[in-house]
């Protein structure tokens, strides 16, 4: 119970008027830079960064998380609207948030979308305030093996199922690895297949393959099918932005669900992104209307945004207690803090009370103030969908151009990011599933760095993955993962023999 | 008659003093770039945020200043693009000395040459960490259990300064480590934490939180002489009670990283020679004096030909280990 009374006084820090009043200005400057894609919420971070110099640390990082909170919220608004994530932990809500906006529901899209994030959120919260010190331990027991097997999991959890051919799915990941390999390599420290183009050496920005496969990929598709062509005619209905958020618990596993894996990813530290595909991987396996995952779902959304919701805020403390960030963002507040003469690391929670716990605190309030106000611009986002196509689209293009040329001012950014929208639209025509080529790109560099890494240390000998409790769980688990839908297949033939065309439509819509 | 021509003297001093750098030398006349070859939160990301925020704050120029982050490939991106923007004097790149050493190692796009050395103006020490539980009390200690051979010691990036560092000790010391490289020193330094290494080389601003939280210490410093006096970290110990390697037995004498500060290739001399002069500035406040100190670095402002015999010592000796490990590309 010391931490409850620890909990209260921060709230005496986090609930004043000024400090109210700073994580206003940051949640909507937050949501500003996340609905605008290549902004993003590092970026935002870092250009706030210098302001706050001459703040209060407390006050500066209230800021500084408020506008992360704004920013990931706001992530989810282009998604869902305009199929493009601006952080990478946003892609897995295009799946189903995009298809549900298209089908004109873009307000319960959004609403579903706020309200589940807010519930991870705070999940995620209440773990550091019970769990700091036991959270810390567990992120230290994590070596490269550990880390190897959480990202196995995450690729385990998300391939072996789902609509696409598994032949295509492999072909999808294979290229993801590929893309994830260019630039320089951690381990050997060599330059990969920069085909000869210096400036690739610095890699291929996740930010800028997202935008061209998901926006400028569905935007060629659309173009040729007529059905995209039109304006969705929305109704926009406030009532239905409560009765969204209303309806969640109905949906209380997949959101306790996601929760849970959202902060395991969060703490151990795989973060957001893998989370979030993760979860949605998972709950397309176990939820009952998982074979129509891909068509507008009400949990395909639930599931990525609470699980992201849920990481993104766990991850801010091993930032805090050990100086590892879980995300790019915790990584500038991280700088963040040592300008402001903090030191990141277990002595934080010992020297710096006021600000750790003022900090945990104006995390409650913080997103409560976030969500409100996010609730609030539903409406406005969904109105966005009624524009017709003929002027969104041309929009869509001038982000995804500056979004993709503000990564680092670099016009080879832009170019790729064309590159990446034929291979998209290749991708959809084909069938091919662009989520495994999407999580590849993500988490392919990480895992194969855990993998050498662990290869090092046991001089080329796999047992090292079997070497304790933790990594053996965590492999078996993921091998588990894999062979599931090969044994259902395999049990299929004995059980069911009715009905066996009937899937075949949703089938193929589930390509993603 | 004296007094007035002193007068007059100190007069015309001063106003010589107040135009010269208007009429003779070059000023910026549109915003400044500054190139930060590290990720946000980077060393390399946080000393140029730190110049920035002097010279905004003392107003040493009257252009805005923005900062960029080009750390792909371990900085090699900054450095690519630096000698891509050949002439643009408003492009100020932020380093390391891996703006020499990586050429030498990876077959990356530029060499230093291709830029316009302005100084080195820091320098970061590095230590030898080990778990706090670990039974080493001194650098002697650990080389004797290291000469079972299967000690692993990590660090940040590959055959970049802290491989460098182990290549040495591995030399000096006469033992076999296994290095395994991760993405920073904070990535590291975790690891070590968590015992999945033991030791590690890391500058102290990186190990500085885990030093004070009690989950790792430095056995000895790879500099000349003990480091200055400063605030305590721990409750008994602070940087100067870190005795130096060569003390220990462990025969390297000096291992520094330098901070450096680039402009592109074929830029004027006033154009450089105005960027020198902003930095000795920025140098001299107290802000900066802060800085230092709070990163537990070593100030230092090497330029000209100092900075240049600096760097054809450091290639030197990288050379030769580079070669021993058979590192050199063609």
């Amino acid at each position: 119970m010391d931490n409850l009374s620890e909990l209260f006084h921060g709230f005496t820090i986090a609930v004043t008027v000024p400090h109210l009043a700073l994580m206003v200005v940051g949640v909507l400057l937050g949501i500003l830079v996340g609905v605008l894609p290549g902004l993003g919420a590092p970026n935002g971070v870092s250009l706030l960064l210098p302001l706050t110099f001459g703040m209060q640390p407390v006050s500066a990082i209230i800021l500084l998380s408020s506008m992360y909170w704004g920013a990931l919220f706001g992530g989810s608004v282009t998604s869902i609207l305009f199929n493009i994530p601006g952080e990478p932990s946003s892609v897995a809500t295009t799946f189903d948030g995009y298809p549900m906006a298209r089908d004109g529901r873009p307000t319960t899209a959004l609403a579903t979308a706020f309200g589940s994030a807010a519930f991870g959120a705070l999940i995620g919260v209440i773990l550091i305030t019970f769990l700091a010190s036991w959270v810390a331990q567990v992120a230290l027991a994590f070596g490269p093996p550990e880390y190897f097997a959480v990202y196995f999991l995450a690729f385990a959890s998300f391939v072996g199922m789902g609509g696409a051919a598994p032949i295509k799915t492999v072909v999808a990941l294979a290229i993801g690895f590929a893309i994830a390999a260019i630039g320089i390599d951690t381990v050997s420290g060599s330059v990969r297949l920069t085909m000869g183009i210096d400036e690739l050496v610095k890699g291929v920005n996740f930010v800028v393959a997202v935008m061209g496969l998901f926006g400028i990929g569905e935007l060629l598709v659309a173009v040729e099918e007529e059905f995209h062509a039109r304006a969705v005619s929305s109704r926009i209905d406030w009532r239905e932005v409560f009765r969204a958020v209303g309806r969640l618990p109905r949906h209380g596993v997949a959101l306790l669900r996601s929760a849970a894996i959202g902060c395991w990813m969060g703490i151990t530290p795989g973060g957001p992104t893998a989370a979030s595909f993760m979860s949605y991987g998972i709950a397309r396996r176990f939820s009952r209307r998982g074979r129509y995952f891909g068509t507008g779902e009400v949990e395909g959304i639930i599931s990525p945004e609470t699980a992201d919701h849920a990481a993104g805020t766990s991850a801010l403390l091993p930032m805090l207690s050990l100086g590892i960030p879980g995300s790019a963002t915790a990584a500038v507040m991280m700088g963040g803090l040592m300008i402001w003469g903090l030191n990141p690391g277990p002595m934080l929670f010992v020297d710096q009370k006021d600000f750790v716990w003022g900090l945990i605190a104006s995390m409650y309030v913080g997103n409560i103030v976030a969500v409100a106000l996010v609730l609030l611009t539903v409406p406005v986002f969904a109105a966005l969908m009624r524009i017709p196509f003929v002027i969104i689209a041309p929009l869509i293009v001038i982000i995804c151009v500056v979004g993709a040329y503000s990564v680092s001012n670099s016009y080879l950014d832009v170019v790729m990011m064309l590159g990446f929208g034929i291979v998209g639209y290749l991708f959809k025509k084909l069938f091919y599933p662009l989520a495994p080529l999407v999580l590849a790109i993500v988490i392919g560099d990480k895992a194969e760095d855990a993998f050498r890494q662990s290869m090092l240390m046991s001089k080329g000998s796999l047992g090292i993955f079997f070497a304790n409790k933790l990594v053996t769980c965590l492999v078996v688990a993921g091998i588990a993962l894999l062979l599931l839908p090969l044994v259902l297949q395999l049990a299929r033939p004995f059980r069911k023999t009715a009905s066996p065309d009937a899937d075949t439509p949703a089938q193929e819509k589930v390509i993603i | 008659m004296r007094g007035t021509s002193l007068f007059l003297l100190s007069v015309s001093a001063a106003v010589l003093a107040g135009n010269a750098p208007a009429c003779a030398a070059w000023q910026p006349q549109k915003p400044i770039e500054f190139v930060a070859t590290a990720g946000p939160g980077g060393g390399t990301d946080n000393i140029a945020r730190a110049v920035q925020n002097i010279i905004t704050k003392y107003k040493l120029t009257d252009q805005p200043i923005v900062v960029v982050n080009k750390a792909g490939g371990s900085g090699a991106e900054g450095y690519v693009y630096g000698k891509a923007s050949a002439g643009d004097p408003y492009k100020v790149i932020f380093g390391t000395s891996n703006a020499w050493q990586q050429p030498l190692v990876s077959k990356v796009a530029f060499n230093y040459t291709d830029l316009t050395p302005i100084a080195a103006m820091a320098q970061d020490e590095f230590l030898l960490w080990v778990k706090q539980d670990s039974p080493y009390k001194t650098a002697g200690d650990y080389l004797k259990a290291a000469a079972s051979g299967d000690f692993k010691m990590g660090g940040a990036q590959s055959k970049d300064t802290d491989e460098v560092l182990t290549r040495m000790i591995e030399k000096a010391g006469h033992v076999k480590l296994t290095y395994i490289p991760f993405k920073s020193g904070a990535e590291t330094a975790v690891q070590l934490a968590g015992g999945h290494l033991d030791s590690h080389v890391n500058n102290p601003s990186e190990s500085i939180g885990q030093w004070r939280g009690g989950t790792q210490r430095p056995l000895c410093v790879f500099s000349p002489k003990r480091l200055p006096q400063g605030a305590k970290v721990t409750a008994t110990e602070g940087w100067s009670d870190v005795p130096t390697c060569v003390e220990q037995g462990l025969d390297i004498k000096q291992y520094e990283q330098p901070r450096t500060v680039w402009l592109p290739g074929k830029v004027t001399p006033d154009q450089a020679a105005y960027y020198v002069d902003l930095m000795k500035k920025v140098q001299a406040t107290p802000e900066w004096k802060d800085y230092i100190e709070k990163s537990s670095q070593i100030d230092t402002f090497l330029t000209g030909a100092e900075f240049d015999k600096f760097i054809k010592e450091d290639l030197e000796h990288l050379r030769q280990v580079a070669s021993e490990q058979g590192w050199l590309v063609k």
